[in-house]
């Protein structure tokens, strides 16, 4: 389904998990996608790699979501090699997981940086020229947590929620120039870190979800394409959950 | 052609949004049963179906009706050999300040926008339960959640349709069945500027600064109802250009 040829992507966070995904399904939807990844170069080598396969242009950037310059820098060099970009991800994020009486101040400070900073940076970047080109897509990866708040995650919950209102925020600033901004709201699903977990612990998300399993990055990524064709022209400032029924 | 094989059935797809739907559907490859309380308009949006090279069948259906609700799965199922995809979208949008809404038009509202949407829903839940697979989607609105004036009935009830959404997303849970709603803001269509100039002072309030079309609806229900939604349930879908988010 070549809904998005000719169109050019940047998706942080795009050398695993749900990142990944999102950028071999827009290139699979006909984007050339570029992405970010923060240290292992030998998976982002093999996106690239995945890309070419597809008969996609393909371009790996290290940066830190969190440094406001380097993401000046990425769209920059995006523009430099490929002389427009249409549509911007959201996805680099982390979670490190303390209840609020044991958090550290650092562990707060590094989940909001990366989470809602990292998307703030970017949209920043992006946003002048999309708004002069009068076109453009922004899909933000929120959580269900940035909803209904998350157990020993008051940093997460509170950047997911961050970014969930950052969506709306931008949605209503850039709507008059042709740009849809939206949010994307998974549940639990199932990357490397989730496979980490404890069968039991695993078995215990599963039961509070109505469709009875975990998410695949795949049912994000599908998500995310939808939201970036031309399909979804009248979506904009919403949240969509992909969460199989865990929070309805 | 994402729908290949499957067989839909959409409510008041005579005109409007529902005709959209139906054509999208059909479109995309899905056998439609193009319900309607309009005969002849069902009958039309079935015709333009098999102009197009789909497949349709045109039914009256009363969706306050229990028995008309049970016939349109039954009657699908009789042409087509199942249900996959319902989606409920019959529905009337009257005007006027609660302080002179008549008790019929109250319940009439109700009756085509929720309980209609309740007694279709039984009846293909019913078959998709035996099929374990299937997907329904309703058709909401942007006033089942935010404030509004001058039409409370139209906007409770669409209320109810998203509760209702849920609860049988829920209850559908180990059946295979996914259940979502489209929550739409203010749609272009021909009732619509017929109706009032409200719409003009609206366009003013709408992010992207024009009204959505039934084909923007349309593309959000195909969404749903395809398997790259898969993982999509209990959700509800606003498709309003931004004049509304939660």
């Amino acid at each position: 389904m070549e809904s998005l040829r000719g169109k050019v992507a940047l998706v942080t966070g795009g050398s695993r998990g749900i990142g990944r995904a999102i950028v071999v399904d827009l290139a699979a939807a006909g984007a050339d996608v570029a992405f970010t990844y923060r240290q292992n170069v030998e998976q982002a080598r093999k996106v690239v790699e995945r890309l070419k396969e597809l008969d996609r242009r393909g371009l790996a950037f290290q940066a830190d979501v969190a440094d406001f310059a380097s993401a000046q820098l990425v769209v920059e060099q995006v523009i430099t090699a490929w002389g427009k970009l249409d549509i911007l991800v959201n996805n680099a994020g982390i979670h490190q997981n303390e209840t609020i009486w044991d958090m550290d101040e650092a562990q707060w400070d590094r989940v909001l940086d990366v989470d809602l900073k990292g998307t703030f940076n970017y949209t920043r970047a992006v946003a002048p020229i999309l708004r002069r080109q009068r076109a453009g897509k922004i899909v933000n990866i929120a959580s269900i947590h940035g909803l209904r708040g998350r157990q020993a995650g008051p940093n997460y919950s509170a950047a997911k929620a961050g970014v969930i209102g950052l969506t709306k925020s931008v949605a209503r600033d850039l709507g008059p120039y042709g740009v849809n901004v939206n949010a994307v709201a998974p549940g639990i699903t199932e990357t490397d870190m989730v496979r980490a977990l404890s069968d039991e612990a695993k078995a215990g998300f599963v039961a509070g979800i109505v469709l009875g399993r975990m998410g695949q990055p795949e049912d994000v990524a599908h998500l995310v394409t939808f939201l970036c064709s031309d399909r979804a022209r009248h979506i904009t400032g919403e949240v969509i959950k992909v969460d199989g029924g865990q929070y309805i | 052609m994402r729908l290949k094989g499957k067989v839909a059935a959409v409510t008041g797809a005579g005109q409007g949004i529902g005709r959209v739907i139906a054509l999208t559907l059909a479109r995309e490859g899905a056998v439609v049963a193009v319900s309607d309380i309009n005969l002849e308009a069902a009958r039309q949006t079935a015709q333009e179906i098999e102009a197009q090279g789909g497949q349709a069948i045109a039914l009256q259906v009363d969706v306050t009706q229990r028995q008309d609700a049970e016939a349109l799965t039954e009657r699908a199922v009789q042409a087509f050999g199942g249900l996959d995809i319902l989606v409920n979208n019959a529905g009337i949008y009257p005007s006027a300040p609660i302080v002179e809404i008549e008790e019929k038009e109250w319940d009439l509202v109700m009756a085509i926008n929720l309980k209609g949407t309740f007694l279709c829903s039984q009846a293909a839940a019913r078959q998709m339960m035996a099929q374990r697979q299937g997907v329904i989607v309703n058709v909401a609105s942007v006033d089942g959640k935010t404030r509004t004036t001058g039409n409370a009935h139209y906007a409770a009830s669409k209320a109810g349709v998203i509760s209702f959404t849920r609860t049988l997303a829920c209850e559908m849970c180990s059946y295979g069945i996914r259940v979502n709603a489209v929550s739409p803001g203010w749609i272009e269509t021909e009732t619509l500027r017929s109706k009032s100039n409200r719409w003009r002072q609206a366009i003013k309030e709408i992010p992207v600064g024009r009204l959505g079309t039934p084909e923007d609806v349309a593309e959000a229900v195909l969404f749903l109802v395809s398997d790259v939604a898969g993982y999509i349930t209990g959700e509800v879908l606003d498709v309003n250009g931004g004049i509304f988010m939660d």
